[in-house]
């Protein structure tokens, strides 16, 4: 779907891609990266909009350089930012992109209707877009993109505003576009554990260098911790540190005192989860002990270990779960 | 319920509703020089609120109208008194209607190309497989067959009304074609202009004041500094001040090629020499204005 090789994007200050090689093939790929980290440079390269500044890049086989115009035909994107005029219905507006796509006005009208069906768009399709919620507005954006059939997306932050549970509905949403439309799907985010959910692949881009690229799988297979919560009782007043013992006696490894610092951090244990069996042992330990189980729970790897891929293992740990704690 | 069952027994297998799910699309895709007639034709309905709210049909509509009104009143007028001449010349019709064509154009420039701006929906064309010349051309192009279609109704007016009251078939037919050729020089040249203005600012009232300012104050100033020259006997110098506004920049070129009675002080209008320098400032400004568009739109990105 997209081959880039050392593609770099330099502007008189920075540099935005530095040599950049990538090869994604169909599916949903999620693209990781801080803000600033060049990923919208990438997809405004992809789109045959700004020439690079060395290197090459293919989409759908076709070179960014000399084919953008065929490139922009077979391709569907999404912006981050707002798009959309207040004054016109969605129906009114998705038509007309669908025109400005190559469509015949008859087959626009026909698209419109399907595209903004299958986004969830029912009723209010015909109301003008300044009443919309953030969440219709979004699906708008994502029907424009759809609209004309395109074999490849490339949505840029289309979580973004939404709250959790249109969060949800849109990346099952997004799932759905290649499974159920066979549309392969290029989507941005600064979020990883949202993007484990979604994609197949997922690429960490960082100061504009590949950093990672992997299946999904690979991410979230190494990386369950679990993070364990229990009351103390009369028995037992101090129950976090009977446990660490006793977990250590059974076997596991625990990440002793990484959360130091931040509140409550002193009462909850990082458990490696080696399979299926760690969760046992950890709910007969403390049943045992006679504690109170108040929350025992899967932590993921965050963004910012992937960021630091080099540092020592447990040190990257460390700093990744606090990380994740403060953002919570 | 049970009688409708009775009678349609068969009903509910032949009208399911299927859920086919998503279709793909296999007709053909007819790329830029389509995409381009459609923004094309997208912002000339728009300019005269086509396909837009209600709200915004009401001013184009009212300054098409009260643009027609007075040719129909001097076709009537011509027919009623027998006076086998219309009391205006075609070229004449759009110099003095002037206010009505910079209002619409104030109005109309600004909602073409502020909008795309303001809520930055160039990000959608541009990811289509138009080119940022393809979006400048379409949106001039439209932007000049509105002032076009607002400048030539009335002359067609009083041509059909000239025909109809018997007048000379050539002369009117001579002064017609004139006149046409006038509105569309003027409508190329104002259009370019507005939507240069209007294409600077994503604000939708700067954009507005702009062009207005540009196009009334510029001729306003220029006729006071005629009439100065004027009275003060360079008569000489009128013609070359022409050249400081959009409105007298037409007047001139038509005074010169097109056989205009100028509306400059004294009727002192260019002759054929001069008329050169007019005809080279239209077509400077007409291709500055391109330029300028095709500028501003390379900063736009996505």
């Amino acid at each position: 779907m997209i081959a880039t090789e050392s593609l770099s994007m330099r502007f008189p200050r920075v540099t935005a891609l530095d040599r950049l090689s990538l090869d994604i093939g169909p599916g949903v790929t999620g693209l990781v990266g801080a803000n600033g980290a060049g990923k919208s440079t990438l997809i405004k390269i992809l789109l045959g909009l700004s020439p690079a500044t060395e290197g090459r890049a293919a989409v759908l086989g076709l070179d960014v350089a000399t084919s953008g115009s065929a490139i922009r035909e077979q391709v569907g994107y999404m912006p981050e930012h707002d798009c959309l005029p207040p004054d016109v219905s969605a129906t009114e507006f998705v038509v007309h992109m669908a025109r400005m796509s190559g469509l015949p006005p008859t087959a626009a009208r026909e698209r419109t209707a399907d595209t903004l069906r299958h986004v969830g768009l029912y009723e209010e399709r015909y109301r003008p877009i300044g009443g919309y919620s953030t969440g219709m507005k979004q699906r708008v954006k994502l029907a424009q993109a759809l609209v004309h059939d395109p074999k490849l997306v490339l949505l840029d932050e289309p979580t973004n505003g939404l709250d959790p549970v249109g969060r949800d509905e849109m990346l099952g949403l997004i799932r759905r576009i290649y499974t159920d439309f066979g549309i392969s799907v290029l989507v941005t985010s600064h979020l990883l554990g949202e993007l484990e959910r979604t994609c197949d692949h997922v690429v960490v881009i960082d100061g504009g260098t590949l950093l990672r690229s992997s299946s999904t799988s690979d991410f979230t297979q190494s990386t369950t911790t679990l993070a364990v919560e229990v009351t103390d009782t009369d028995e037992h007043p101090d129950g976090t540190s009977v446990l660490r013992k006793r977990l250590t006696t059974a076997g596991l490894t625990l990440h002793a005192g990484v959360e130091d610092g931040l509140p409550g951090a002193g009462h909850i244990l990082l458990v490696e989860a080696a399979g299926e069996e760690t969760y046992d042992i950890v709910r007969d330990t403390v049943a045992d002990l006679g504690l109170g189980l108040v929350r025992m729970e899967q932590r993921r790897h965050h963004i910012a270990e992937v960021f630091r891929p080099t540092a020592t293992e447990t040190a990257t740990r460390g700093t990744g779960q606090v990380t994740e704690v403060q953002a919570r | 319920m049970s009688t409708q069952k009775a009678q349609h027994p068969q009903a509910p297998a032949a009208t399911r509703i299927h859920n086919i799910g998503y279709r793909n699309y296999d007709g053909p895709r007819l790329g830029r020089a389509y995409e381009r007639r459609a923004l094309f034709s997208q912002s000339l309905r728009g300019a005269y609120g086509l396909g837009r709210s209600a709200k915004s049909k009401v001013l184009p509509m009212i300054l098409f109208a009260v643009m027609c009104l007075p040719a129909a009143i001097m076709v009537a007028v011509a027919v009623a008194t027998k006076s086998g001449k219309l009391p205006v010349e075609y070229t004449a019709y759009a110099i003095m209607t002037q206010p009505i064509i910079g209002l619409f154009l104030a109005s109309q420039a600004p909602q073409s190309v502020s909008r795309d701006l303001r809520f930055k929906t160039m990000s959608l064309y541009f990811s289509r497989p138009i080119e940022r010349s393809d979006y400048a051309l379409a949106k001039y192009g439209a932007m000049a067959s509105a002032l076009f279609i607002l400048t030539a109704a009335p002359l067609v007016v009083l041509y059909v009304g000239s025909l109809l009251a018997e007048m000379d078939f050539t002369d009117q037919t001579k002064g017609f074609a004139q006149g046409m050729v006038s509105v569309t020089v003027l409508s190329v040249l104002f259009g370019g202009i507005g939507l240069v203005l209007a294409a600077l600012t994503p604000r939708r009232g700067f954009g507005v004041a702009a062009v207005i300012a540009t196009l009334t104050i510029s001729y306003a100033a220029v006729s006071l500094i005629q009439e100065i020259a004027r009275a003060n006997d360079s008569e000489g110098v009128i013609q070359w001040f022409g050249l400081f506004s959009p409105a007298s920049l037409i007047d001139g070129f038509q005074t010169a090629f097109l056989g205009a009675s100028s509306a400059f002080p004294g009727g002192a209008g260019p002759d054929v020499g001069v008329g050169v320098v007019y005809l080279l400032a239209v077509s400077g400004l007409i291709v500055g204005s391109y330029a300028v568009l095709m500028l501003r739109y390379r900063k736009v990105g996505l």
